[in-house]
Parts: structure tokens; sequence; C-alpha cells
């Protein structure tokens, strides 16, 4: 199929629609309100449903009740209404529901603003509601990611049976990119578990509740298990020219487009720099830090942010390596020339390191 | 201490397998309690329905959270107070279910006040039950938004303060104010002339919705003989004699007989027709092969600012430079610069379009800038790449670009859009002169793309003009 152009928010929906989800529940906020829009006008031309929920506080519950039903559902919100919608994530999570949220992040705390940031990495990745749990969460970096990542989401959310988080920062909503979309697919519901309003699904509890702590501990193994088996089947990440680097440039997002055009301007002038980008959020690309520690001398994490995800590279690295941070935030984006100048600097560190070692 | 509901309804379990104690046959519900009573009324017409394998009940938090031990349905435990949300999105994707929310009233009234007056409000084909008790029962009795005024609870010692507290909530009165809701009654769960009203309130509740009718409504005063400290016939005598001053019972709205049941259709696409649907079907997309011209090599692979004031098109000057790259087979990225700036007055785009894949859709140092008005040309001039090129609207900008390293070609485009008749196609003014200087795009691509972009399709004859008008002032 021919490619059409599209903004960001606008190709999540038909991403979406082509997955066969049939039902959305969201709260305007800018700057994910063509989510919704988008939604209000293209479900009832499929059969599907839209409704415009009381706050985000419904939107996420009328999310959990539809995906009680076993059909494809989802939200999309930004950052404050994502702070609103955690509970619902948490119970979600612990009745493994599937379901599909995408955030479109903006300035904070609080109001912030509505510029692009990625500050919501915290209350996504790390999982913002309360009890042991986790969520697949992917990071599209274009317009063709968005209806791919979207598309892919409901997949992973029906096969862990766990909410799944497309995570974008204002940019990469707004961009108009040319798109391909995929085909259509028609899931099946899954009547095993879910309740349906059929003889079948009668003896189906769709609950988060284990009153004997020997019972909510088993639970809770249980779905770690399950975490610890998307951690091992679900890394996604791309490797940009970073076989010979010595220092890896990390970065999701917009940011990574961003890092691109440093790695590409560096090597001109032939700085041996690369560019490794998660496109899972949860589960962190660690093994393929770690592999890249083995070569390189240094890792240069970048992020809308005053530093989020660079907590994970530390970690995945366990002291492996140094790891060095650069962020802006607010709505402020870094330009190509002003990593470049971070990344020059880190350079000539590295080699007086080199130098002082002989 | 428990109760055992007897003559089990055929709707509830027959041994409590889900309840965790060893007693698997009585309730968890106190001496007294009022929740026994209601259950067994929907238990019952549910049955007498036939309608047990299509229910889905949602349970609450409060006392009532273990709905899921007696009734042999489907169930859903929710989150405290959010149960008309939940049962809306389950209500709406499975639309032949019979869908349940019974709620306490700290639940209902407090916690979740919003969630069920926009499901009323919404009209959701739901029957909602609400156990008016006056109190928490579940975290040993604390003030509900129900507590009459004066009555002791743990969190009102002195007595429920109205001056501290305010007044009880008077929902069933509250809700029938709403336009959408079909039935809305009170009963009371006490001696055996009320408990006849509320059976018969239950069933009609339920019957709406089998008969797609709309929202129904049913709050039922309930005794908490241990949350109120009273023996249970006291608790009873107390709803009749005390609480039902505060609380009438009867219909507070009923127009059962007056609406049109909605008729709920399945709708089944094929994938051809879900692709038409949501317009990817290809069916806007143009097959046309385009004729690329020959660029000279500064002009190549041009990262483009577009800038001006808010309402002088240049988002849109931006997104038909785009489209038309697309069409030629280019790599292309248009991005808005939105937010406080947009507002403020001033817009500005960062578009590319290149033969080599995209990294960055950030043009910070553009190769071209396309500018429209003088605080635009301030702001961007001095980031324009040496060698680049800036295109300014001198028939708006009184100044001229300082910069010698630079290509600068001055438009009067706001003139000559007015001289074709309209101020509003300056931006195709620019844009023609844009593409007629460097060659970056055929005005044939130029031109589809107006008709891909541009929704209003009889602005484009005089869009066309303005193009051609653009082209021929550089030449």
């Amino acid at each position: 199929m021919a490619k059409q152009l599209m903004k960001g928010n606008e190709a999540v929906v038909r991403g979406a629609i082509l997955a066969g989800c049939r039902a959305f529940f969201g709260y305007p906020i800018t700057p994910a309100s063509e989510i919704a829009e988008a939604a209000s006008l293209l479900m009832p031309e499929v059969g599907g449903v839209f409704i415009q929920a009381e706050s985000e506080v419904a939107a996420i519950n009328m999310l959990f009740g539809a995906a009680s039903g076993g059909v494809r559902a989802m939200t999309a919100s930004s950052s404050p209404g994502i702070s609103l919608m955690q509970e619902g994530v948490s119970y979600a999570a612990g009745a493994e529901l599937p379901m599909v949220i995408v955030d479109i992040m903006r300035g904070g705390p609080g109001l912030g603003n509505i510029a692009p940031e990625q500050g919501d990495y915290y209350q996504v990745v790390k999982g913002g509601g309360h009890g042991n749990y986790k969520v697949i969460v992917l990071a599209p970096n274009s317009v063709q990611e968005m209806c791919d990542l979207t598309y892919l989401a409901f997949d992973l959310a029906e096969k862990y049976r766990t909410p799944v988080y497309v995570l974008a920062d204002g940019f990469i909503g707004q961009m108009v990119e040319p798109v391909e979309f995929p085909e259509p697919k028609f899931p099946e519901i899954d009547k095993s578990w879910c309740v349906d309003g059929t003889a079948e699904t009668r003896h189906n509890l769709i609950t988060s509740i284990y009153l004997a702590p020997e019972e909510l501990e088993q639970h809770n193994l249980r779905l770690k298990e399950k975490y610890e088996r998307i951690k091992r089947n679900e890394v996604r990440y791309e490797a940009y020219k970073t076989e010979d680097a010595e220092v890896i440039l990390v970065g999701y997002g917009i940011v990574s487009r961003i890092l691109k055009s440093v790695v590409d301007i560096m090597r001109e002038d032939g700085y041996k720099v690369g560019l490794l980008r998660p496109i899972t959020l949860f589960p962190f690309p660690e093994e393929k830090i770690r592999e890249l520690a083995k070569t390189a001398s240094l890792f240069f994490v970048v992020e809308l942010s005053t530093g989020q995800m660079v907590d994970d590279v530390k970690l995945a690295l366990n002291g492996m390596c140094e790891v060095r941070f650069y962020g802006r935030c607010g709505g402020m984006v870094p330009s190509a020339e002003e990593i470049i100048e971070q990344v020059k600097n880190v350079f000539k560190e590295v080699e007086k390191e080199i130098e002082h070692q002989k | 201490m428990a109760t055992t509901i007897l003559k089990k309804p055929g709707t509830f379990y027959e041994v409590f397998t889900r309840k965790p104690d060893a007693d698997k046959i009585n309730t968890h519900y106190c001496p007294g309690c009022g929740h026994g009573k209601l259950h067994k009324l929907i238990a019952e017409a549910i049955e007498d329905f036939g309608i047990q394998d299509r229910v889905i009940i949602i349970n609450p938090v409060g006392c009532s959270v273990f709905l899921y031990y007696y009734f042999d349905t489907g169930h859903i435990q929710v989150a405290h107070g959010r149960a008309p949300a939940v049962a809306t999105g389950i209500k709406r994707v499975h639309p032949h279910s019979i869908v349940i929310s019974y709620q306490g009233d700290g639940d209902l009234a407090a916690i979740g006040g919003n969630e069920i007056l926009h499901a009323a409000n919404r009209g959701e084909h739901i029957t909602v039950f609400f156990v008016n008790n006056a109190i928490y029962g579940m975290t040993g009795g604390q003030m509900a938004p129900t507590t009459l005024p004066g009555m002791k609870t743990t969190t009102t010692p002195r007595g429920r303060d109205i001056r501290n507290e305010g007044y009880p909530l008077k929902m069933a009165e509250l809700i029938a104010t709403l336009d959408a809701p079909v039935y809305v009654e009170r009963v009371a769960l006490t001696d055996a002339k009320n408990m006849a009203r509320a059976r018969k309130a239950v069933r009609k509740a339920i019957q709406i919705q089998m008969e797609n009718k709309g929202f129904a409504f049913v709050e039922a005063l309930s005794a908490c003989p241990t949350g109120w400290g009273m023996n249970p016939p006291d608790a009873e005598k107390w709803i009749n004699e005390v609480m039902t001053k505060y609380f009438p019972l009867g219909v507070f709205k009923d127009i059962s007989d007056k609406v049109e049941p909605v008729k709920f259709e399945k709708k089944v696409l094929s994938p051809e027709e879900i692709k038409k649907a949501i317009g990817v079907d290809g069916e806007t997309l143009t097959m046309k092969k385009y004729q690329r011209n020959i660029v000279a090599e500064k002009y190549k692979n041009p990262k483009i600012k577009v800038a001006g004031f808010g309402g002088q098109g240049i988002l849109l000057l931006g997104l038909v430079l785009a489209q038309a790259g697309m069409l030629e087979e280019y790599n292309v990225s248009w991005l808005p610069s939105y937010g406080p700036e947009m507002r403020g007055g001033t817009a500005n785009c960062h578009v590319n379009i290149s033969e080599f894949e995209i990294a960055s859709p950030l043009v910070s140092i553009p190769t071209a800038l396309i500018v429209m008005n003088r605080p635009s040309l301030e702001k961007f001039e001095p980031t324009v790449k040496s060698g680049g090129l800036i295109i300014y609207d001198n028939s708006l900008i009184d100044i001229e670009p300082s910069r010698k390293d630079v290509e600068v070609i001055p438009v009067p485009a706001t003139k000559i859009a007015d001289d074709i008749g309209s101020t509003k196609v300056a931006n195709m003014v620019m844009l023609g002169a844009y593409i007629g200087y460097t060659g970056i795009l055929t005005k044939e691509s130029v031109f589809d793309a107006l008709d891909i972009v541009v929704k209003r399709k009889e602005l484009n004859e005089l869009n066309r003009r303005a193009i051609e008008a653009g082209i021929e002032y550089v030449m």
C-alpha cells in the first residue's frame, strides 16, 4: 500500500482500528486531543464505541469495563491526565486486563505547560500506581511507529493480559510524516477469562482482590513471573552505528531522531559515536547496553527531562561504564548542534583519560 | 454471627466456594443487614426473568465488595466509586448483557459522585442499586454522605454537624432532576409492605434494561445494625421512623412508558470497508509518477523553516511543501511549533524534503527560511545556515536581512496576493517564489498536493494563481 501523509496523533487511531480496537474512552487534553477527536470521528464508522468521559478517572474505568469484556479498547491522554489514571492502571494490572493507553507527554510537574517533554518516564515505566506491577511501554519515534507500535500494543496487551502504554512526546504526536498502514485484524474474544454476558463466561470473575495474604503473595509472584517472561521475549531497540562506537548516545522518542542527526554529523568529522534507541522502555534493553559497554567507553543519555531513563541505563550497567546525562525540559528541545558540543567535550575527556592511563 | 438466606434462588451459588473462610453456606453480612435482603430480591428477579447468563454484576468497594461470593453470574470487581464508569464500558461493548451496578453510599455518593451523575446523565443502559445505610459499614462506621444530621459515627463523634459536614445527599432526588434517567425510586428494606415495594422496584429497574429503555436507579434504605449500634428490629424501626423522614420513599421519576427502546445493532465490516471508513484505502492516494526537476546542489535536501504570524497560513504552506515532496517520492517531515507560540501570534513549522532518510525532523539551522513577518525574520535570520536562502515578504517586513553570507530574495507576497484578489493567498505566493527560485518541487506536484491538503477545494483556483504569480515574480 502506498504511503500517506498524516499527523502522529491521527495515525495512532488508524493503527488502533486496524488492530481491531473498537472502543475509545477519553478526556480531552492538549497535546493528545487529536487522538480523541479522530476516534470520535472514526470509531462509529467502524461500529466502535467512543465516549468522551467526565474525567480521566472515569475514562480509565470505562476502559477497564470494556477490557473486561475481552474486546480491544484504548484511551489516550497527556501527562496530568495519566497521573489521574494511575489508580485504574494499577487495578487493570492486578486484574490482568489487556488495554492500550497512549500518553502524549507534556511539560510538568503540575499544570506545567503543553510543550513536549519526557517527564512521564518514571510514572509510566516505573508503574505510577500502587502495588508490584509493571506495564509494557513502547516508545515510537516517527509517525509510522505511532501507527505500528499502537497496532503491536494490542497484540502484546492480549498476549500477556496487561496494560500496554504507547509513550510519545508532544512532538511525535504533532508531527506529520508519511505512513504506510497495515492490514485490518479481526481478533476473536478470548472467552476463557472475560465477561461478555454469555453462558460461557458466566463463571468468570474480573478482580484484583486477594484477601488472604498467601493468595496475594502468590498472585504477585505470578505477575512477577509474567514480567520476567516479557523481559525475556519483548525487548526491542534500534542500534545505529554502534559497532565501533566509543561513545554511545542513548535516547528515545523525538530525542532519538535528534541523536541520529548528531551521529551522522559527528561521524562525518570522524568521531566514533553511535546511538542506542530503546523502543521498549519496559522491558528495557539492559543486555544490549551491557554488550555495548564491552566496546564503548562512555554512555551519553539525552532526555527531555532532568534525568529519568538515565537511571535505567545506570542500573543496566551497574558500574561497568561511565554514564553522562544531558537534558532539557519544560518544552525546551536541544538542537543537534547543542548536543554535538556536549559530546565533543566528552570525547576530549575520554581522550585525556586514555592519555593519562598511558 | 451471620445470617442465612432461606430458600436460595437459583441465581445464588449453592455453596459459596469463593468465600475464603470455612463457612461456605452463610453470607459474610452481619445479622439484620439490608444487603442480604436486596441480594435476594435481585437474585429472584434474575431467575424469574431467565437472564442469568446475560448478567454482569459490578462489585463495588464497601460491604458488598464480595457480591461474587454469592451470585452465579459474571462479575467485575472495581475501584471505589467507579462502578458506573466500568458498567458504562462493559455495557457499551456488550449491549446484549444485563449490567447491574451495585453500590453503597460512600461508593456512589461520595467518592463516585461524578461517575454516577454522568452515567445517569448519559442515560447508560444499566441498572443501579444504591444501598443507603447512612454509614460506612465496611471500614467500621465512619460518616457517609448520607449520614443524618446529628447522627454519631466514628468520624462524627459529636454527631454530624451540618455547619462542618454539610447535609446528607439525597441521591434519588438529585438523579431524578436529570433528563436521561428513565426510572428513579427510593425504597426501604424493612417490613413486609416496604419489601413488597422494593421487590417491585428491583424488577422494574432490571426490566427497563432488558427492554433497552435506558438508565434505572433504585435507592434502598438499608439497616446497618452493627454500624448504628442497634439490634436488628430497632434498626428497621429507625429506618421507618427516622430515616424516611429525611429520605422519603417513592418514585421520583418514571418515563418508562414514554421512552422508545433503543435498537442495538452490530456493524460488521469487511477489511476493505474498514480501510475505506478510516481513509487508508488508498483511494485518496495518487499513483501518478512525478518527474522531479533537476535541482542545483545548494538547494537539494532543504531543511526549511517557515515563519510568520498566526493566520497567514504558515503551517499550510509547510504542509503543501511536505505533501508535494512526498508525491515526488522524497522523504519528508513536517513539524509545527505549537502551544503558546501558536497563540502568541507567531507560527512556524519545520519541513524536511530529502533524498535521504530524515534523522531529526527539527530544523534548528535552516537551509531555507521562508518568512512573512518582522519578528520572525529577526528571530530566525541568525540561525540560517551560511550559504542558505532567505525569502521574505517585503511588503510586510520593513527591514532588510543584514546577513551577507546568505542569498536574500525579497518577494512582495502580500501585495501580489492583494492584486490577485485576496491577502489570504500571500502564503501561496511565497510558496511559488520558493519552488520557482530553487526548483526543488515542480508546479505539477505542488498543485496536486494542494488538492490533497486543502479541504475546501474551491479555494484552490485562487491558490494556484497565487503560486503561479510567485513563480513568475522570481523568474
